[in-house]
């Protein structure tokens, strides 16, 4: 590609830069092998491939949760904190809500901001906004074990979404959770990204799940996890009920599906 | 709503009145045993008689059992403290867990009794002896409990605390000391049971007298002098010491635990 071109394409500098990374498990595990991947102010990039093929292990390097290998991951347009990561600004949502069980939904949603030493009240404001753009404003006083899965996944998203990230990287949050409430949480998402401007990497197994809420997918190939294919879909579209029955969307579920079958099974697998 | 509540009291009259009932059996068959054999009271003493001897004797029994009361409870609560403090020290460093980790254990399974007469040795007063004996005992239990509860943390928690940039101390105060309170109860209960234990069976092996002496002192002596009513007395308010420790362990672990863990909370499918 002509760099005069790309520069046209992408007049912002990228959020996150990860350069050739690669990951060796102390067992012997190739997990990723020569990744590049850059991701630009508010994408949306899913992560699709078979299980085992790094996608979790992806997203943990970029969140700073073990080290690559070898490699790089840049932010070029961050200030980056003495200790080496962007802390204040990536958020993880992990395919379980890991809330704390001792701590009401407030106390869980208020975790992050109170780790960073704000104190209670002046954080009220932005724990109560959370709660709000995730629904849960009646429930601040309950206990996780008094919510729904699909409610504690809520919690969980305002959570992360409490201190304002630039990144936000999810795994499979929605994975374990029926079609309907699946749905409603990908709609909640997707308005939480487009009012917030935040980008957002999401793995997921799901071909439609990554059809509908992306701007861009990758498919990885596993042993060892490496980049299948790279690429933009439904630039601009507006993502509601009438686009899950488009015809942009169908295309994108098909050649999701023929990237995800060739990476599985080669070539010849379509 | 309504029927729920009804069900709630009546499930805690039942509580209540089961038990007194039974105790209330076994009374009156004590009683009933007592008369209808004839038996002396030197050997067994009817109920009344044990209930003459603890009013009679309450100035005697009274001053030992708040000697037994205060060395247990100060045992227990250093146990508690000294048990958490070692615990977090452990867990927080591998260099520590190697060097005092043997050392505790050592501690922990030699019995108690043989150890005592050395300790008596080397300290100035037999309570003072007593309350080491017992903050022995008690110390344990606390200490493999928690050392257990600050290492079950759950890994995703980590990662978030990771994640979010939390100093090894928030890391301790927001998640691994909270995490840990169900095993912490866990040891409360078994240390405050046990520090009543050390502390009577390190008084018998004491076996010294004096003003400052509690109720194991005040059991031997009643058996040594055949005043079989008195010893009764004493059982009577050992038992109840343990009942009210037992009570008071059980309620702190309801009040700390009852929001949010699964040993507090009664099932509702
Ligand atoms: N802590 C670890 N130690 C050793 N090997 C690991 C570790 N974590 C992951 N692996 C290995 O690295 C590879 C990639 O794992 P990873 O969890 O990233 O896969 P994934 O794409 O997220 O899979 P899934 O879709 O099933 O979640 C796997 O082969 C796995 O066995
Ligand atoms: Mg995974």
């Amino acid at each position: 590609m002509n760099t005069a071109v790309d520069t046209h394409i992408q007049p912002t500098r990228p959020l996150l830069a990860m350069r050739s990374v690669s990951k060796l498990f102390s067992n012997g595990t190739q997990a990723l092998t020569d990744v590049s991947l850059t991701v630009r102010p508010g994408e949306f990039v899913s992560l699709l491939g078979p299980s085992g093929c790094g996608k979790s292990t992806a997203l943990r390097i970029i969140a700073g949760l073990g080290g690559a290998s070898s490699g790089s991951i840049d932010w070029p347009s961050t200030r980056i904190n003495p200790n080496g990561k962007p802390e204040s600004d990536i958020s993880f949502v992990f395919q379980e809500p890991t809330l704390l069980p001792w701590r009401n939904v407030f106390d869980n949603v208020y975790l992050p901001l109170q780790l960073k030493g704000q104190s209670r009240t002046s954080a009220s404001r932005l724990v109560e906004d959370a709660l709000k753009t995730v629904g849960l404003t009646e429930f601040r006083k309950a206990f996780p074990r008094e919510l729904s899965g699909g409610m504690k996944m809520r919690v969980s998203i305002a959570r992360a979404m409490v201190t304002r990230p630039k990144l936000l990287l999810m795994d499979e949050p929605f994975a374990a959770l029926d079609e309907i409430t699946r749905q409603k949480l990908n709609d909640d998402v997707l308005t939480l990204w487009a009012e917030t401007g935040v980008s957002v990497v999401f793995v997921t197994h799901s071909v439609f799940e990554s059809a509908y809420l992306s701007t861009r997918i990758v498919v990885m190939k596993a042993r060892p996890g490496r980049i299948h294919e790279d690429f933009e879909v439904n630039q601009g579209a507006v993502r509601d009920e009438e686009f899950r029955t488009s015809e942009s969307y169908r295309m994108t579920c098909e050649r999701v599906s023929h990237s995800l079958s060739q990476a599985m099974y080669g070539e010849g697998g379509h | 709503m309504a029927n729920g509540n009804g069900q709630a009291a009546q499930d805690l009259a039942l509580k209540v009145f089961i038990p007194l009932a039974v105790l209330g059996v076994i009374v009156a068959a004590w009683w009933a045993v007592v008369k209808l054999t004839g038996t002396p009271p030197y050997i067994l003493p009817d109920p009344g008689a044990v209930a003459a001897a603890l009013i009679k004797d309450w100035p005697i029994l009274w001053p030992a059992f708040v000697v037994t009361t205060k060395i247990t409870f100060m045992a227990l609560g250093l146990a508690l403290v000294g048990g958490t403090v070692l615990a977090i020290l452990l867990v927080q460093s591998r260099w520590f867990e190697l060097a005092f980790y043997p050392i505790a254990v050592i501690l922990q399974v030699t019995p108690i009794v043989a150890i005592a007469p050395l300790i008596l040795i080397y300290t100035p007063t037999t309570q003072m002896a007593l309350l080491i004996c017992a903050f022995l005992v008690a110390f344990f239990p606390i200490l493999s409990n928690m050392v257990q509860g600050l290492k079950s943390v759950d890994h995703n928690h980590l990662n978030l605390f990771e994640l979010y940039g939390a100093s090894w101390m928030q890391t301790l105060w927001h998640l691994k000391i909270p995490a840990a309170q169900p095993y912490f109860m866990t040891g409360l209960k078994i240390g405050g049971g046990l520090s009543l234990i050390a502390a009577v069976v390190a008084e018998f092996a004491a076996g010294s007298a004096g003003a400052g002496s509690g109720l194991a002192f005040r059991l031997m002596e009643s058996q040594f002098r055949l005043n079989i009513p008195r010893l009764f007395a004493a059982l009577l308010m050992l038992s109840a010491l343990g009942v009210a420790i037992f009570a008071l362990t059980s309620f702190v672990a309801w009040l700390v635990l009852h929001r949010w863990h699964e040993s507090s909370i009664e099932r509702e499918n």
